[in-house]
Formats: structure tokens, C-alpha cells, sequence
């Protein structure tokens, strides 16, 4: 390689050229340049390839959810139950509903402690513990959900022999915990130091430097990171299978088995009828549609404040 | 000085503090101080900065405020190596009668009988392992791919969007691929790519590929997993290639190198270890996804040699068994390859993140 990088100096004695230049040319080192200009251009255009092609299962996702479920959206999709097997319109409304009880029960049991977890990481960060938990939260974060799901079943659902909406809220909240951790972490890290040390100078004890100045400071940042963290586990459906179970009726209850649009999605998916799968449709692009409202809305209010280039 | 009327609760606590702000309005009472009067040199070092009389009260009030700050926040932190023990006993205990039960042999049984009691998680390993690789194997270069160009290549106004596009492959809940898969790509891979693969590629006598292609399969797993893991690999790559420093391209340029061969020769080689952590992160990924995977799989208890034959993988196991688990020792068997996934999962996530930190804390790191 360094060789090619030399083509001026005489070809002929250079048997360490890796793949054998063409030795009747007398000027070698023409050949090699050539050869190399061409793997360039291929090798470059590989890459924009795989770009494009690593983009188009989105466009693919979406074109489909819109050509299969838009046409079953209307107001009784949002404002209805399921109907019965063989009747044509019903909704979702009860499963929107189940999603947004168990978002709410996800957001009390993780929003504190993920926060609370990401303020210790940035304002302690040195300590052994701090690095122990930025470890193991990233751990925490690449557990399968599945898992997590058996793990509220069997703290919650086992021992009452019920499922229950709460266990399903508990289940989302612990997959909360570590994305808002991080999140909160890094924004956290963003806050100016200067700010901190005129607060402290000004005789602010340290608890109110950080609540009151770096917090507030942070906060957009740290709603931003919520919405990313509940976009995430709005569509989680593998916990769920184990503890808010579904239900095709409405319930607000929080010790009673509670619909949830993934869910209804995945049994309306793999049964049998047409009408179901055309709601299974509507319902995913429903459901994806908020995502990616959540995720671009929390994208767009990083960007502004902090500018494209973090820290 | 205007706490002068309330100085004996002030006394009570820090008798030192007296003195000082007693004799300020003490016209009214006989003078006092006398029997005390030897504390006035004591004032100066009390007083912690530049406002003397606020001193001791809030002195303390910001201690005790600060100690209770601190603790809170730890606990809070604490809270999630304890949520991880915790996950950890309970779903072994979950497993745990199946897993006493079966020893070892779990691992390796390819028995999954449960009229008969007889439980083992071979196949559900071996597809897990399968469509995992056959993930990685199709996303990894379009993920480096994707990241080398969004670091090295795009122009400045197609970063941002393009990363947040590919970004945006990671929010789609599992459950919309899977929809997605069995409406449309199964349909797809039964009907074009597995006949092209198998009678114009001429790979139907490879074992990897015979058999009558139904649709559902590991391979159609696979190819879903590898659009699901595609923004995770792409991201830490992306991630630990920004964190390559400038003067490394810049050399390379410098002696001659073509943008293709400075990313071959110098960006790539010094983010190498992270990559490779990006790539096991997706490993972790591919090896836990459920929904989508139990949609398109097949699920079928079977070790196949050929790509093309349902299977199953222990997260659509549990996934699709749970409901209709009969008996205990069943649902016991599905927690205990819950226990298993756990511990790959835990293991190849820990390697991971090792890997991803261990150049995003390289010297360098901190100026990007």
C-alpha cells in the first residue's frame, strides 16, 4: 500500500506491488494509479449503495402501512372497541387508551429514577459507583424485553395468579430506566460549567445549583429524551404478552388485564379474518405514526437548542 | 442583625453565636455579656463568608440540604444495579424447577414434549444462534456501509437526515415488522428470492438452501433481524468513527492515499475495536427480538441445516408457548430458556460495551 503510494519512482523492481501490475507496460505506475482510481470510484459507490439501500426498508415499511391501513382509519377506529368476528368497523379506541395508561404507569415508575440516576452520573461521575451504573444500565438497556416481560410476571402477575395493567406499566417503566438515564446524563454534560460556578459562587449550596440552575437548564433536554424513551416503549409488545395480557374491552383498571395497541396489532395480525388484518394495519400506522411524531418532534428540539453538534 | 429578638433559640443551638448578636439591642436588659464575655474572639471563624450574621443557621441548613441531595440521587442510581440483581433472581427463580430439573442436557435437548414432560432448548438455541448470524451477516456491511458514508462521504446537508432516517429503522416496534413481514416480505421471499436462489443461482442442492420454499423461515427471520439490528450497528459505528481524529485522514490524504484507501487504511482500522463492539451490540439485538421473529419463524422445534425450514428461537418460544403453557414444569421450561437468553444476552451485551468504550475513551475521544 505504501508502495502505490509512490508511483513516480521506476516500476520495474517492485515485486511487493500486491496484485500484479501488468508487467509489459513499461510505466507501471500509470497502471497502478488507474487501478486504484477505479477501486475509488467502485469502493465509494459501494458505500452511497449501501446508504440508499439501508434507507429503502423504510420507505418500503411505510409505503405498505399506508397502501393496507389508511383506509380503515375514521373516527370509530379511534373511538371504538373491537367489533366482533365477521363485523367490519369497530376500533382501537380501548387499546390507545391501554397504551396511554400504560406509557402513564411506565412514566411514574421510570421518569424519577431514570432522572435521578442520570443526574448522579453527571454531577458524580468520577466515583466507581457512577461508572458501575453507567455500565450496567447500558447492560440494562440491550436486555431483551422479552425478558424483562418474564420478570414482572414473575414479581407481579405469579403470585396474585392475575394479570394486571400495573405489572405491564411496571415492566415498560424498567425498560424506561436506562434510556433516560443516559439521556439525562449527556444533557446534563452539556450544561454549560459556568453557569454551575456562579451559582456555587453566588453561596447557592449544591442541591439548588443543581436543581434550580443545571436541571432547569437541562429540562427541554431531558423532555426531549422522555419522549424518545416512551417512543421506544410504546411499541414494546413482548413484556406485555406476560402481564397486561389485552383485553378487548375497555378497562382502566390497574389490577385488571389492560389492551394495548402493539398488542391488539399482533393478535389481530396473526388471526385468520381479513377485517382484523385490515385493522391490525391502520393500527400500525397509527402506532408508528406517533413514534415517529415523538421521535422527529424530540430530534428537532435537541437540534434547535443545542446545536447540531452537541458538545 | 435584625435576628437579635429570637437570639435565645439561637443560643440554644450554637451557643457560640451569641454573643455577637445579643449585645445589639441590649440597651433594655443590665448588661449581660460580662460572665461571657470572653467569646468575642471566638466571632471571626464562625462566620463562613462574606455575610457574618446568616452564617451558622444556613450553613448547616446547606450541609444537611447537600447530604440529602447527594443520597437521594445515589439512591436513584443505586436503584439500577438493584433493578438488575433483581431481574436476575427472579427470572432464574422462575426457571429455576426446570432448570433443576433438566441439569445441563436443557441446553443441548432437542426433546420439547410437553404431554410427556420432556423439555430442551436445542432448537430454540440453535435457530437464536442461526438467524442471528444470518442477521449479521446481511447487515453488517450495509450498516458499516451507511456509517462510513454518513462520517466520510455525505455531504453536510445529507448527514443529519440521512443518519436520522436510519435512526428512525430502529423506532419501529417490532410487532410493525413483523406485520409488515408476513404480509409482505414473507410473500416476497417465497415467491421471488428463495426460487431465485435456489433455480437461477443453481444453490438448491446447497444444504443451506433446500427444501421447498414455504416463506416463513429462519431465513426470513433473518432478513427482518437484519433490518431491525441495521440502525444499531450503523449508530456506534457512526459514533466511534467521529471519534477518529482528524490528523488520521489527513496524513493519509497527505501521502497519497484515495479517499477509498485512507478509509480502508487509517479511519477504519483505528475505530476498529468499537466496530466490532457495534457489530456484537446488534448480536445482543438479534439474539432477544421476539415479535417480529415469532411472526415470520415458522415456529417449529426443529435443527435444520437448511435456511429455507421454519424453526424457532428461544424469545419466539416464549413468546408463542406462554399462553398455552400446560402445567407448571412447562411454563417452567419457558422461563428457564428465558434464563438462558438472559445470560447470552447479558454476556454479549457486557463484551459489547466494553468494546464501544474502550475507544470512545481513547485519548482523543474527549475532543470530538
Amino acid at each position: 500500500m505504501t508502495a502505490a503510494a509512490f508511483p513516480a519512482s521506476g516500476a520495474p523492481p517492485r515485486p511487493a506491488s500486491p496484485r500484479p501490475a501488468p508487467p509489459r507496460r513499461a510505466r507501471a505506475g500509470a497502471a497502478l494509479k488507474h487501478r486504484r482510481t477505479v477501486t475509488n470510484a467502485v469502493m465509494l459507490g459501494l458505500l452511497g449503495a449501501a446508504a440508499l439501500v439501508a434507507v429503502l426498508p423504510l420507505a418500503f415499511i411505510l409505503f405498505y402501512l399506508f397502501k393496507a391501513g389508511f383506509s380503515s382509519i375514521n373516527l370509530a377506529f379511534f373511538t371504538h372497541g373491537p367489533a366482533p368476528v365477521g363485523e367490519t368497523g369497530g376500533g382501537m379506541g380501548n387499546a390507545i387508551v391501554g397504551t396511554l395508561v400504560l406509557v402513564g404507569m411506565a412514566c411514574v415508575v421510570g421518569l424519577p429514577v431514570g432522572v435521578g440516576a442520570g443526574i448522579y452520573l453527571a454531577e458524580f461521575r468520577g466515583g466507581r459507583l457512577a461508572t458501575a451504573v453507567r455500565f450496567l444500565s447500558d447492560v440494562l438497556n440491550g436486555l431483551p424485553s422479552i425478558v424483562i416481560g418474564i420478570f414482572a410476571w414473575s414479581l407481579f402477575v405469579r403470585p396474585v395468579h392475575h394479570f394486571s395493567a400495573l405489572s405491564g406499566g411496571v415492566a415498560l417503566g424498567a425498560m424506561m430506566i436506562p434510556l433516560v438515564t443516559r439521556t439525562t446524563e449527556e444533557l446534563i454534560r452539556t450544561v454549560p460549567n459556568a453557569l454551575r460556578e456562579a451559582a456555587l459562587a453566588l453561596g447557592y449550596p449544591r442541591w439548588r445549583t443543581s436543581l434550580t440552575i443545571v436541571l432547569r437548564t437541562a429540562l427541554p433536554g431531558i423532555a426531549t429524551g422522555a419522549l424518545v424513551a416512551i417512543a421506544r416503549i410504546a411499541g414494546e409488545t413482548a413484556p406485555l404478552l406476560f402481564t397486561a395480557f389485552g383485553n378487548q374491552f375497555w378497562s382502566f383498571s390497574p389490577t385488571q388485564p389492560i389492551a394495548a395497541m402493539p398488542l391488539q396489532i399482533f393478535n389481530y395480525a396473526i388471526s385468520p379474518y381479513d377485517e382484523w388484518h385490515a385493522q391490525a394495519w391502520a393500527g400500525a400506522l397509527v402506532l408508528l405514526l406517533l413514534i415517529f411524531f415523538l421521535s422527529v418532534a424530540a430530534r428537532l428540539a435537541t437540534r434547535t437548542r443545542y446545536g447540531a453538534g452537541g458538545d | 442583625m435584625p435576628e437579635s429578638t429570637f437570639s435565645s433559640e439561637a443560643a440554644a443551638t450554637l451557643p457560640g453565636a451569641v454573643p455577637s448578636v445579643a449585645p445589639v439591642r441590649a440597651p433594655l436588659p443590665p448588661p449581660a455579656p460580662p460572665p461571657l464575655g470572653a467569646p468575642p474572639p471566638d466571632v471571626p471563624p464562625i462566620a463562613d463568608g462574606p455575610a457574618e450574621p446568616v452564617g451558622a443557621e444556613r450553613l448547616a441548613g446547606r450541609v444537611v440540604g447537600d447530604q440529602i441531595y447527594r443520597w437521594t440521587v445515589t439512591f436513584f442510581a443505586a436503584c439500577i444495579p438493584i433493578l438488575l440483581v433483581l431481574l436476575a433472581i427472579e427470572v432464574v427463580a422462575a426457571g429455576w424447577p426446570a432448570l433443576r430439573q433438566f441439569g445441563p442436557h436443557f441446553l443441548v435437548s432437542t426433546d420439547w414434549d410437553p404431554v410427556a414432560g420432556q423439555f430442551g432448548a436445542g432448537p430454540a438455541i440453535f435457530g437464536t444462534v442461526v438467524t442471528s448470524l444470518v442477521a449479521l451477516v446481511i447487515a453488517t456491511p450495509l450498516a458499516l456501509g451507511v456509517a462510513v458514508f454518513i462520517s466520510e462521504l455525505a455531504p453536510g446537508w445529507l448527514r443529519t437526515p440521512l443518519g436520522f432516517l436510519v435512526d428512525l429503522l430502529a423506532a419501529v416496534p417490532s410487532v410493525v415488522y413483523g406485520l409488515w413481514g408476513v404480509f409482505v416480505l414473507v410473500p416476497l421471499l417465497r415467491e421471488h428470492v428463495m426460487p431465485f436462489i435456489q433455480r437461477d443461482l443453481h444453490l438448491g442442492n446447497f444444504p443451506l438452501f433446500t427444501g421447498a420454499p414455504y416463506g416463513p423461515s429462519l431465513f426470513a427471520a433473518g432478513v427482518i433481524l437484519a433490518v431491525m439490528v441495521l440502525p444499531y450497528i450503523s449508530s456506534v459505528s457512526r459514533e466511534v468513527l467521529l471519534v477518529v481524529p482528524r490528523s488520521q485522514r489527513e496524513a493519509a490524504l497527505a501521502l497519497g492515499a484515495t479517499r477509498w484507501e485512507t478509509i480502508r487504511g487509517a479511519v477504519v482500522p483505528y475505530a476498529k475495536s468499537g466496530i466490532i463492539g457495534g457489530i456484537i451490540l446488534g448480536l445482543g439485538r438479534a439474539l432477544g427480538e421476539t415479535m417480529a421473529v415469532t411472526m415470520v419463524i415458522g415456529n417449529r422445534q426443529a435443527i435444520t441445516a437448511s435456511l429455507f425450514k421454519p424453526g424457532y428461537t428461544m424469545a419466539s418460544l416464549i413468546a408463542n408457548e406462554f399462553s398455552e403453557a400446560s402445567g407448571d414444569l412447562h411454563l417452567s421450561a419457558l422461563m428457564a430458556v428465558g434464563v438462558v437468553l438472559f445470560a447470552i444476552t447479558l454476556l454479549v451485551n457486557a463484551v459489547a460495551r466494553w468494546l464501544v468504550w474502550r475507544v470512545s475513551r481513547a485519548p482523543g475521544a474527549r475532543a470530538a
